[in-house]
């Protein structure tokens, strides 16, 4: 026995040698790039999902990409989400409709191209035009001749270019909108609408290999599928110049690698904690974890295509399912305060301006499983006599808030078989079988922003025939009050006119509000200055190595 | 001989095509995989139906076969949703996945039929019952625990190895991971050669070739291990394939993107030709490597022969 034990751990040591030796200097990321002196940090990333171009990144993790390499008119302050001008020189408009845009002087590619307003239109042109397969394009669906570019109806593309954009100058060019839309400038910091510079157009593959932007860093090197390095440019015009050499984003097929990776000093940055290691995290990381609010919302839609869900009286019902839900304890057990219990439709990262408003769902969203009890009898019971919950059981542990959410409606409401979770195994599954309708129960809808207006929470998920209105809810008030906030030029009275909309969303519980999500990330000792923006993306240019 | 090969080779082919039908079919039977693709929303019909029409989903599902297999042929094995060529993803991910299959049956050859050597000829004795003991706990611990202690005790707690590998994967980095895929086939091979050296100690041709006197070595050499191989070669033949399409487990744990990686970012995708794609050429993997070790027992034990 002794003998084979210790033949077993002689090879193991060998094993462990050799590999030592070769790991030895794992830790040096000095920046290849060009001889700057900033040192260059490691981030996890996500194999992006999409090609890499600004009309057609539409998650997270190309998203970050875009972030870094690409400077749009508007940029969201990482901290407060406002709009602020950055390529915009002025955007003028007389009746929300019409808007003369004015592009600064002085912004280039990091190839030299000149950023003009020709960079724009093109880009914008590009992105709405059909047979470029954007899967962004809807983003220019307000802009007048979009449904010539981009016929829905599946019938030929009668027009290339969008009616309503015209360059005037070099500097210079408007836009026509097919209606009133106050708040549209503020839109305009969202990366479908960056500039493209003309070797995008002249050779696309050459540069989708290797994209070039005008954001604070370029493309070192892409390995497609493993690791993109981008580093510092130092010509930058911005404000917002890197204040490091650069960074490596490493993908990873599971953050509990990554975060495995951090406590052993392989990386410098994780920027999603894994579920399971939110218990540790306070001890592994002390104050270099971060947790803070971000602008995904997770709700429970309804299908009211289906008339079971659609009767009168089933807004108790749906009222009576919300307040069996104990928010705070699964929130805290389940989650480990990486969610907030949500208290209206929109989001924290709004701000009182932006029209958050803690509490405005009321009692509706307070737990209270007598009421609960009541207000579902009163509505006449649930449809079937019991609720199945759908989710994607493949990525982001939903099956355990939905197995916790159903646990405490069949506590409060006392019977086991009230409520069941209902997982699907792939996302592109459920994704159909929500917008072929075959789902007969609530389901899971979670909602990340794309600009940080109350807008953006309400219009695509709650107005008549949205694109994400995937419960198919439909109610004229909601759809007058939203048209008429968006007429609104004071954007004051655009947000209190958006509140009395999400109040009809409110009386008619469209939606459960579950809770608010953070973006959390955990880093190394030698960064600082790192935070996450209202998009939970971290903010790259800012941080600081050594 | 020549001829076997050849029936062997022409037997391959039913079974290649019965194969990637099967996946294609179990891939389609997914559904529709565009709706993923633009998050938590619909796609907007247009882009989706273009999409559709990108990547041939807009046909029937016989059709799409066909002309998937008619590009195969070609070389072409379709595009990812990410804008690669499966090609491509192939060329990057089978060199690392071939390098740590490698690693781990290097492991198995090694250190399985050496122990398992060992303890056959000590039939009973204490190295016999303590390897039994170990080879028993490594096959009922799930690779996953074993690859994250691992992970957790060389790469966190001691800072001996790195706990990912890197996107080069060089073999140096690879040979924890190789161990760790290695382990529960490293446990049967130790077990499998332990019982064959074990029957064949006894039979009648190692008796004659001790009294003739030959050195010790020479007889487990060349008469107790050539016979007693075979049905260890047979293991560790079919084991190639098994730990090429396997490793996914060991692949998620130590970020090594291979094989595994592909295959699970493609079922999740629901990406039908990246499936297809790679699953097609773990099956001719699977027969090359089948055929390789029939040739092998020729070799082995010259009784066998095919005409």
């Amino acid at each position: 026995m002794r003998r084979a034990m210790r033949g077993r751990w002689v090879a193991c040591a060998a094993a462990v040698a050799l590999v030592a030796t070769a790991c030895g200097g794992g830790d040096d990321s000095g920046g290849g790039g060009g001889g700057d002196s900033g040192a260059v940090l490691s981030s996890s990333w996500g194999d992006p999902q999409n090609p890499l171009e600004p009309a057609n990144t539409n998650e997270v993790q190309g998203g970050k990409v875009l972030s870094m390499l690409f400077r749009g008119l508007k940029q969201y302050d990482p901290k407060t989400g406002q709009a602020k001008d950055m390529l915009a020189e002025k955007i003028e408009t007389t009746d929300s409709q019409n808007f003369t845009i004015t592009v600064r002087d002085g912004w280039t590619f990091s190839n030299g191209e000149k950023v003009t307003a020709k960079s724009f239109v093109d880009a914008w042109n590009y992105g709405a035009s059909l047979k470029n397969n954007q899967k962004n394009a809807y983003f220019f669906e307000y802009i007048d001749g979009y449904d010539k570019t981009h016929p829905d109806d599946g019938s030929q593309q009668s027009a290339q270019t969008l009616a309503g954009l015209k360059v005037v100058d070099d500097k210079t060019f408007t836009v026509k909108l097919k209606q009133k839309f106050s708040t549209f400038p503020d839109t305009l910091g969202y990366a479908a609408f960056s500039p493209l510079p003309q070797t995008f157009f002249d050779d696309h593959s050459a540069w989708l290999s290797k994209p070039v932007g005008n954001g604070p860093y370029t493309v070192d090197s892409y390995t497609k599928g493993s690791q993109l390095s981008l580093r510092k440019w130092d010509d930058y015009p911005g404000d917002d110049k890197a204040q490091n050499g650069g960074v490596d984003l490493k993908v990873y097929t599971d953050n509990n690698t990554a975060y495995t990776d951090l406590m052993a000093g392989n990386l410098d940055l994780v920027d999603d904690v894994p579920a399971a290691q939110l218990k540790n995290v306070q001890n592994d990381l002390g104050d270099r974890y971060i947790n803070t609010p971000a602008g995904i919302i997770q709700t429970l839609a309804f299908p009211f295509y289906d008339k079971k869900w659609d009767k009168a009286g089933m807004e108790k019902v749906r009222e009576g399912l919300s307040r069996a839900i104990d928010r705070d304890q699964i929130t805290e057990t389940i989650f480990v305060k990486t969610r907030t219990p949500a208290t209206d439709w929109t989001s924290p990262v709004l701000g009182g301006d932006g029209g958050y408003k803690e509490g405005l769902c009321g009692d509706a969203c307070e737990y209270d499983p007598d009421e609960a009890k009541k207000l579902i009898e009163e509505g006449g019971g649930l449809p079937g006599g019991q609720v199945k919950i759908s989710y994607n059981a493949d990525t982001g542990s939903h099956k355990q808030w939905v197995d916790a959410v159903c646990n405490s409606v069949n506590n409060a409401l006392d019977n086991e078989k009230a409520c069941v979770g209902n997982p699907v195994g792939t996302f592109a599954d459920f994704r159909n079988q929500i917008t072929q309708q075959k789902i007969s129960g609530p389901f899971r809808a979670g909602w990340q922003m794309d600009y940080p207006l109350i807008q953006n929470f309400l219009q695509p998920l709650y107005y008549t025939n949205a694109s994400s209105n995937d419960g198919k809810w439909s109610n004229a008030d909601f759809d007058k009050l939203v048209d008429e906030a968006n007429a609104e030029e004071d954007t004051g009275t655009a947000v209190e006119k958006f509140q009395q909309a999400e109040e009809v969303v409110r009386d008619n519980m469209a939606a459960i509000p579950l809770w608010y999500q953070n973006g959390s990330a955990g880093y190394s000792a030698r960064l600082s200055e790192v935070t996450l923006n209202p998009f939970s993306v971290p903010v790259y240019d800012q941080i600081k190595v050594g | 001989m020549g001829r076997y090969v050849i029936r062997r080779l022409l037997q391959m082919i039913p079974v290649f095509f019965g194969a990637t039908l099967l996946i294609f079919l179990m891939v389609n039977v997914m559904g529709d995989p565009i709706a993923g693709l633009c998050g938590d929303r619909e796609c907007d019909p247009a882009t989706a139906a273009q999409l559709r029409k990108e990547f041939g989903l807009d046909k029937p599902v016989w059709q799409q076969y066909l002309t998937y297999m008619g590009n195969v042929f070609t070389g072409d094995f379709g595009t990812a949703f990410n804008g690669q060529e499966v090609t491509e993803l192939m060329a990057t991910a089978f060199p690392i996945t071939i390098r740590l299959t490698i690693v781990a049956i290097l492991f198995e050859v090694v250190i399985g039929i050496t122990l398992g050597v060992v303890t056959g000829l000590r039939r009973g004795k204490p190295v016999d019952t303590g390897a039994l003991l170990v080879t028993l706990v490594v096959i009922s611990v799930p690779t996953f625990v074993t690859g994250l202690l691992l992970q957790l005790l060389l790469g966190v707690e001691w800072g001996w190895i790195s706990p990912s590998v890197s996107s080069e994967a060089p073999f140096d980095e690879l040979i924890v991971p190789g161990l760790v895929l290695a382990s529960v086939s490293l446990a049967y091979v130790t077990r499998l050669t332990r019982t064959s050296i074990a029957e064949n100690t006894r039979a009648d041709y190692v008796r004659t070739a001790v009294a003739k006197g030959l050195p010790r070595h020479r007889v487990i050499r060349k008469h107790l291990l050539r016979n007693s191989l075979i049905p260890v070669v047979t293991f560790i033949g079919t084991d190639i394939g098994a730990l090429m399409g396997g490793a996914i487990v060991t692949e998620r744990i130590f970020n090594i993107h291979g094989v595994g990686y592909q295959l699970y970012q493609g079922i999740l995708r629901q990406n039908t030709q990246t499936v297809v794609g790679f699953v097609t050429v773990l099956v001719l993997v699977f027969l090359v490597a089948n055929l390789l070790v029939d040739l092998l027992y020729g070799v082995l034990d010259p009784r066998i022969r095919y005409a």
